[in-house]
């Protein structure tokens, strides 16, 4: 999996490309995510758009990374989900979990 | 895609979470061998992920010693995947469902879940050694090659 960080005002955009699999990409999503709050960053979009392959791991992942936001008063929202992404998170209920937009400026100004 | 006789590949992989892609790499190969491909592969290479995940990690516990062994079969018609571990057993059905409300910020339990919903038959049983077998089984749609964004289910 790789990965590019960048802010938008006080947003954090986490943009993830490639695998996030057991044992590689999930690893470093939490690392990403631990790394943007110590930073003071607790509004943080994740940009699905360029993943090709989520496990149960790397959504599992995406769970504990929701929750350890919004322990900490944050937000975590999702960003350009691939049809097959979005068809993981409908099977697996967690679309009614996460706020999930298409547009960056969207996800930015729902932050408020 | 024409009728084929079944392609077939026996791999006896250490427990180690880079195996997964030894793994799915000969799922590829037997597809492409067997001339099917298409959307239908990629929700078929996830549940061959899924129970590779979870005979490393949960059936034989990130112990490279111990083997998983992965028989896969492709024709025409179907897929069928068979993963052994050497590890000492479970009982699926005392895993929750992570759909429900109470579950849904679980961290982990959704590997099976994830097998159940993308293939036809999900089957667990005991290993000749004593772990973990599962068999899984997706039988082909003829039109794998233009079925695009095929919805994740049986």
């Amino acid at each position: 999996m790789k990965s590019q960080v960048r802010d938008r005002g006080d947003v954090r955009i986490v943009e993830l490309s490639g695998k996030i699999t057991i044992g590689s990409g999930d690893v470093k999503i939490r690392e990403l995510i631990d790394e943007s709050l110590a930073a003071g960053k607790k509004s943080i979009v994740l940009d699905l758009a360029g993943v090709s392959t989520i496990d149960s791991s790397g959504i599992g992942e995406m769970v504990a990374c929701y929750t350890t936001v919004t322990k900490k008063g944050g937000h975590l929202k999702l960003l350009r989900l691939s049809p097959k992404i979005n068809d993981i998170l409908q099977v697996t209920q967690l679309i009614t979990v996460f706020e999930v937009f298409d547009d960056e400026a969207e996800a930015v100004r729902s932050f408020g | 895609m024409n009728a084929t006789e079944a392609v077939n590949a026996h791999l006896v992989l250490a427990s180690r979470f880079e195996n997964i892609e030894v793994a799915e790499r000969a799922l590829h190969d037997l597809c492409a061998a067997a001339g099917c491909d298409g959307e239908q592969l990629y929700w078929v290479v996830t549940a061959l992920r899924e129970a590779m995940a979870n005979a490393v990690r949960h059936g034989n516990r990130l112990q490279p010693e111990r083997k998983v062994h992965v028989d896969l079969s492709v024709d025409s018609s179907a897929v069928t995947i068979r993963i052994d571990d050497e590890g000492e057993g479970f009982d699926p059905s005392l895993i929750p469902d992570p759909t429900v409300p109470e579950n849904l910020l679980r961290p982990s339990g959704r590997g099976i879940f994830y097998m159940q919903q993308f293939m036809n038959r999900v089957q667990f049983s005991r290993a000749p050694g004593g772990g973990t077998s599962v068999l899984m089984i997706k039988h082909l749609q003829p039109t794998t090659r233009s079925a695009e964004n095929e919805k994740p289910s049986p």
